[in-house]
């Protein structure tokens, strides 16, 4: 399975043993480096009670702390993060596996052969997926399909592909944030910036000497408010385009010039990444072959290049360069695995990223080694030649409703399982209204107005108001499922999910050659016309000016539904006949 | 695969072939046996690089009697790397077929920024500083000196390079810079002196065009090349500028400065000796009379950069009485600064020849046209004596005497322009003295002249008459092949209007109108949501898509784009560019798709391929015209119209249309692959414009397409896109063959080429 290089402690004094952890079937082994030590270790996953471990970001080492039943706890130190946190992961799974052993002989009665993997797999893909759990409760718990009936037709999510891709990290938004707009609020010069964790993430990642100088002075030489006044100060200066100002400023304020200078730290990385880019594209090496670029030789002023202003001085920043940087930063991707408010955190975790990555761009020759291959490959000529495939990751959207409505603009991503409460435009406006007038008869009270309440108010508000821009200059057929309140949404979505699941069902039972078979299409059948009922009632329940609408999505599921009922029928007609015929015949034989 | 073209084997290392190859291999072999130059213009992504590399080497394989060398002159170093990587499959698969015998030596050879493996030399940051650091540890007197004092700094794996003596070689292989480097650093020798003395054994030797055209490098690194090699220029098109560069020198107020500075320490110097090695200096000009410039015996270490005049230009002559002594050499290098110092501050553009130039030098400042030519060998024969290492520090006056040499030995094809500020900025005081060269087939003639056979070849050389007038020789072979195309994997578009059905140009007075910006920011908004993975766009300066972005980013069209992809620019900061290359393709490569915004004519147009899914679009936004008001280039056109017949208007449009072809063809790698290229400008509807693209380009390029809105566009875009989905026959359709196969080849042998391809 695998290993890791950790030091064994045990007790938090204890300085520890360097060696080999590994994680074999059931069980944990530690081997320390030196043959001799008497601390080698065996415990057996199911004996572990609890495992706690260090925080990054925090000033400790990674430590892995794994309490047995007994009480006796084991403490390993890691050589950096991650290692700790897939060593977690593996301990974690053979944890569930333990725990999921005891359960088998329950619910191996009900399935016929399943493995143990196998219902584990179910299990999770259910937990995963909320949609698909609903269509399992609704159809398996009601009998309608059996269980395996039901995973049949889902054969691919229990591959092992899904088992195998592991937590996908959460990219970041290509957009720049920095153009951080202030608000003013009309009446006096001040401007007032908002500063979201997002942003400060992004302003660290892209401008390592802010995170550096954030470090270095906050909070012993600063306050944080006051730290990220003189930035806004500074990219006031360079907004202006005023280099002179800037530059008298900066002489002024050595913490000013910190955020007004080049950032030393991103020239070195610059430095050091160059050596490792794809030499077929490398044109720094062209620099330093290029006779022609003596200095005065060649043809200078013939109108082939342009002249650029030259850059005065080192106060000088280009917008270009702000967005290469920015693109850079979101290809790197949210490498922490902090997800904290605490700004100092965010800060150090990213340092001590950039620190591992540093020293491992000097070791390894992996990467050496990778680009060479890659470099092969893109010399080959693909179609004289049969073709290769690379291996691919795999993409893991889990609702790809959430991607596709993110793509229609930054609108529709108010959080998705709030919808507890059901309330539409008027109600809200009406439960604000109710509780103004509290106020006013009451006077102010502690607080001022629920947070359910106006978290209610603003997201029903905000949806009217975005989708009325949507609706403007786009197809009404694409967006019409945004006006519906969010509860007749989900059901209209909800329904055709599961009338898909069941039609699946239905078709693929034909012909029908088993007695089993014919019992189930019954079942389904009769399922089916329930939602057909159930479509029936939703059409009278949702209001007058969306009913027409309405009835225009649900037409098509009725469509599908009546063609099924009706071969249904013929079918039926067609094998009593047969039958009755064959007793015909019968009888006269 | 394996085949004969009459009475060569041809060893292929794919499992199938295009015509196309195929016919340029025979068109090669031909010029091959003609012992003659050839012209040969094939569409980016057939396959050129490997059909040439497999035919030359199975040629030498062929006649062992007589084995050719071959010298791949790429333009840049990361071409290089691509083309050794090319060589390196060919390369595996005749050792495969053929054993031993096929084994060649193949190397990559760049400067010592580029080689050196001595971390304290690498710690240099540029080339010359690199170059100065390596002479400071390997020079000849350097190491006499530390045979007796220990505390003077070597370069290890040059001593050990130096001991091996002969037995220093590379085994047979294919070498790229980063093997060589590799190879060094294992066996502790130094790579660049290593692959500079294999220069002579090689069979195949890549580098970049200035180690044969520019005299300065080609006097010391080609100078023993043998004359049955064959020479190739890759991506030609563009061999004409280099050619008239690498006889171009200029001397700025700055460059003065530097070179008087340098005279004084050079002063200093010639005292120093006097005072304690005086010999020195008389055995120098004893030299000199005896009429030898140099010595012949110059260790590699010592080598310097040589006369810039071409090799069969410089007399052979002993250098002048006057400036044999070394204290009157700088008295009349200190007369030449001043005058040229006197002509710098013009208030008016001055334009001279170089005749009467260097007459009223020699009546102002008393140097005649002789001492002139002199400089160059007198200056390096100077610095020899006084054994001066940094010689970075002495660029300027090289640079003087580089010039000064130039100026003495060329009459015709050169003019002299004063400039007192660039046209473009007239409020920066920046006086320049340039001395530009006109004529392209100077500098390329003593290549012509040299080797048996030199092939230019690059997909986009048309009209190919017109490279033959301009570098002046006569192919044998001059040839512009066609593709045959398995599908229509190419759609170019030309894009009149935006989408509000106005006219969209770069034209000089349309450019900055806010409308225009707006309609060229749409496009690309709405073709950013259509097409996948990679966009590449072309702006015509650096100017114009700095102040265009800037507006689309107040805009908000920029914030649009971001929302479907990822943005990349081409800055002037080489490492920036490179690194910001490296983040697109990754991009690319993990499914984000982005888009990489470049410049035409700059850096990235110039080598960069954009193929696959790193370039499904190419847009060029406008016409990229040189800047026709200036001087040089003015100059430059008379000289063409009076010499060679061609029409200013003619050349200015062949210039920018191959520029433009240029950043266009990128995009596609081999027939498999497929791209779109939208000529954003309503000037590329008029014929005279259009016609002057590439063949390859014109014959996809339908009617329907050429008068284009933003709106139609996006809808040829997606029609397009779709098309190009489909699964399709590899091997071409309705009895045209697009890819051939070992059979076919052989009945193409017995039947004739040309019923089967077209």
């Amino acid at each position: 399975m695998s290993d890791w290089r950790v030091k064994y402690k045990s007790t938090v004094k204890d300085p520890g043993t360097p060696g080999i952890l590994k994680i074999r079937e059931g069980m944990l082994l530690f081997v320390p480096n030196n043959p001799n030590s008497d601390s080698k270790l065996k415990v057996l996953t199911p004996n572990i009670k609890s495992q706690k471990y260090t925080k990054e970001g925090s000033n400790k080492p990674p430590w892995l702390n794994l309490t047995n039943k007994q009480g006796r706890s084991h403490i390993f130190e890691f050589e950096n993060y991650q290692d700790m946190h897939s060593c977690r992961g593996f301990i974690t799974k053979a944890l569930a596996k333990c725990e999921e052993e005891p359960k088998k002989p329950a619910v191996s009665t009900s399935a016929e052969q399943a493995s143990i993997a196998d219902l584990k797999r179910r299990f999770e893909v259910l937990r995963e997926n909320s949609e698909l759990q609903r269509l399992h409760k609704e159809f398996v718990e009601t009998k309608v399909l059996t269980e395996d009936e039901f995973w049949a037709t889902r054969k691919k999510l229990l591959g092992k592909d899904s088992i195998r891709k592991s937590k996908q990290q959460l990219g970041l938004k290509s957009m720049m944030v920095s153009g951080i707009k202030p608000s003013t609020d009309g009446r006096t010069n001040r401007v007032t910036f908002n500063l979201t964790s997002e942003i400060i993430f992004q302003i660290f990642a892209e401008k390592p000497a802010v995170r550096q100088a954030f470090i270095n002075y906050v909070p012993s030489k600063m306050t944080e408010k006051d730290f990220w006044t003189k930035y806004f100060r500074a990219e006031y200066l360079y907004s202006t385009k005023n280099t002179a100002v800037a530059a008298a400023e900066a002489a002024e304020d050595e913490e000013l010039a910190v955020f007004l200078k080049p950032d030393e730290i991103l020239a070195q990385e610059a430095r050091q990444k160059i050596r490792r880019v794809d030499p077929t594209l490398d044109m720094e090496a062209d620099q330093g072959d290029d006779y022609t670029h003596l200095m005065d030789h060649g043809i200078q002023r013939d109108g082939t290049m342009d002249v650029v202003e030259p850059q005065s001085g080192q106060f000088r920043r280009s917008l270009l360069q702000d967005l290469n940087r920015h693109a850079a930063v979101v290809l790197e991707g949210r490498n922490i695995d902090v997800d904290s408010e605490d700004t100092k955190m965010v800060a150090e975790a990213l340092a001590q990223v950039k620190q591992v990555s540093k020293a491992d761009g000097e070791t390894t020759k992996d990467a050496n080694q990778e680009r060479l291959a890659r470099m092969s490959r893109v010399a080959e000529m693909e179609d004289l030649q049969a073709p290769q495939n690379f291996p691919l990751a795999p993409l893991s959207i889990k609702d790809p409703r959430e991607y596709f409505e993110s793509q229609q603009g930054n609108v529709v991503n108010e959080p998705r399982r709030s919808g507890t409460l059901k309330r539409n435009v008027h109600e809200a406006y009406g439960l604000l209204k109710e509780s103004i007038l509290e106020i006013r008869t009451k006077g102010l009270s502690d607080p001022l107005i629920k947070p359910e309440v106006a978290f209610e108010v603003f997201s029903s508000l905000t949806r009217t108001i975005s989708t009325a821009k949507n609706i403007i200059g786009k197809n009404p057929r694409e967006s019409f499922l945004n006006r519906l309140p969010k509860s007749t949404k989900d059901e209209v979505l909800h329904h055709w999910t599961s009338i898909q699941e069941l039609l699946k069902h239905f078709w693929s039972s034909y012909p029908i050659t088993t007695t089993y078979l014919h019992t189930k299409v019954g079942k389904l059948k009769d399922a089916m016309s329930n939602s057909y009922s159930q479509l029936e009632a939703m059409k009278e329940s949702v209001q007058t000016e969306l009913r027409h609408q309405l009835s225009l999505l649900v037409r098509p599921m009725q469509q599908a539904l009546d063609a099924a009922f009706q071969h249904y029928e013929s079918d039926l007609q067609r094998r009593t006949a047969k039958s009755v015929r064959g007793e015909a015949n019968g009888g006269v034989v | 695969m394996i085949f004969k073209i009459e009475d060569v084997t041809v060893y292929f290392p794919y499992d199938n072939i295009y015509p196309e190859q195929y016919e340029y291999m025979v068109e090669l072999k031909r010029a091959l046996d003609a012992k003659g130059h050839c012209l040969l213009e094939m569409p980016t992504g057939t396959g050129k690089t490997i059909a040439l590399l497999s035919l030359i080497t199975s040629y030498r394989l062929s006649r062992p009697d007589s084995p050719i060398k071959l010298v791949y002159c790429t333009r840049t170093v990361h071409e290089m790397e691509k083309t050794l990587g090319e060589l390196k499959i060919l390369h595996d698969y005749q050792v495969r077929h053929l054993g031993a015998q096929a084994k060649i030596l193949a190397l990559g050879l760049s400067s010592r920024k580029n080689l050196c493996v001595n971390p304290k030399v690498l710690k240099a940051e540029n080339r010359d500083s690199v170059d100065a650091a390596c002479r400071k540890r390997t020079a000849s007197w350097v190491r006499a000196l530390a045979a007796e004092n220990q505390n003077v700094e070597l370069c290890d794996y040059f001593e050990s390079y130096e001991k091996a003596a002969d037995n220093a070689l590379l085994p047979p292989g294919v070498y790229t810079l980063e093997d060589l480097r590799e190879f060094g650093k294992n066996r502790g020798w130094c790579p660049y002196f290593l692959a500079r003395h294999m220069v002579q054994f090689a069979n195949v030797i890549v580098y970049s065009y200035q180690y044969l055209l520019d005299p300065k490098v080609a006097g010391i690194i080609s100078k023993e090349l043998q004359k049955e090699t064959v020479v190739v220029f890759d991506e030609a098109h563009n061999i004409d500028n280099v050619c008239i560069e690498a006889l171009s020198v200029s001397v700025r107020r700055v460059t003065l400065e530097g070179a008087n500075r340098n005279l004084n320490k050079i002063r200093q110097e010639i005292d120093r000796f006097k005072a304690s090695d005086a010999g020195r200096l008389r055995a120098e000009y004893n030299r000199l009379v005896e009429g030898l410039a140099l010595r012949g015996d110059l260790s590699g270490t010592d080598q310097w950069l040589a006369n810039p005049a071409l090799p069969h230009d410089i007399l052979k002559e002993a250098v002048p009485g006057n400036i044999r002594r070394a204290e009157h050499f700088v008295h009349v290098l200190r007369r030449l600064l001043q005058y040229l110092g006197g002509r710098l501050d013009t208030e008016n553009v001055e334009k001279e020849s170089p005749v009467s130039f260097v007459s009223s030098l020699n009546s102002q400042a008393g140097i005649e046209q002789k001492t002139l030519k002199f400089c160059y060998d007198r200056l390096h024969s100077l610095m020899m004596t006084l054994e001066i290492t940094d010689t970075d520090e002495f660029l300027p006056i090289q640079t003087v005497c580089d010039f000064a040499t130039l100026v003495g030995t060329y009459a015709r094809g050169f003019s002299i322009i004063i400039e007192p500020y660039d046209e473009r900025m007239p409020h920066i005081p920046d006086p320049i003295l340039q001395l530009s060269c006109h004529d392209a087939s100077l500098a390329i003639k003593p290549v012509f002249d040299r080797f048996q056979s030199v092939v230019i070849t690059s997909g986009t050389l048309s009209p190919i008459d017109l490279y033959p007038r301009l570098l002046s020789f006569n192919p044998v072979v001059s040839r512009s092949f066609k593709m045959s195309m398995t599908r229509d994997c190419i759609c170019p578009m030309v894009l009149t209007r935006g989408s509000d059905q106005l006219p969209v140009s770069t034209k000089f007075d349309m450019r900055s109108d806010p409308g225009v910006v707006r309609n060229y920011g749409k496009l690309l908004v709405e073709m950013v949501s259509v097409v996948p993975d990679g966009v590449v766009c072309f702006f015509v300066s650096y100017s114009y898509m700095d102040g265009i972005i800037a507006t689309w980013n107040e805009t908000g069209i920029l914030k649009e784009i971001t929302q479907q992809k990822l943005v990349f620019f081409e800055t002037q900061d080489v490492v920036e560019t490179t690194l910001a290359l490296d983040n697109y393709r990754r991009a690319c490569d993990c499914g984000r798709g982005a888009v990489f915004f470049s410049v035409a004519r700059g850096k990235v147009a110039e080598g960069i391929d954009f193929d696959r899914h790193y370039g499904r679009l190419v847009v060029m936004f406008g016409v990229p015209f040189q800047y026709t008001l200036s001087k040089i280039l003015l100059a430059r056109l008379e000289y063409l119209r009076d010499t060679f017949q061609i029409k200013e208007g003619d050349f200015l449009t062949f210039d920018a249309l191959r520029q433009a072809a240029q950043c266009v063809g990128r995009v596609i790698r081999s027939k498999a692959d497929y791209g779109m290229m939208i000529f954003a400008d309503k000037r590329y509807s008029r014929h005279d414009k259009r016609s002057k693209l590439p063949g390859w380009i014109l014959s996809h390029l339908r009617d329907a397409h050429l008068n284009l809105s933003t709106d139609m566009a996006i809808h040829i875009a997606r029609e397009f896109l779709r098309k190009m989905a489909q699964p399709y026959d590899k091997t071409g359709t309705m009895g045209r063959k697009t890819l051939l196969t070992q059979e076919d080849l052989e009945k193409m042998a017995e039947t004739g080429v040309q019923d089967m391809v077209y």
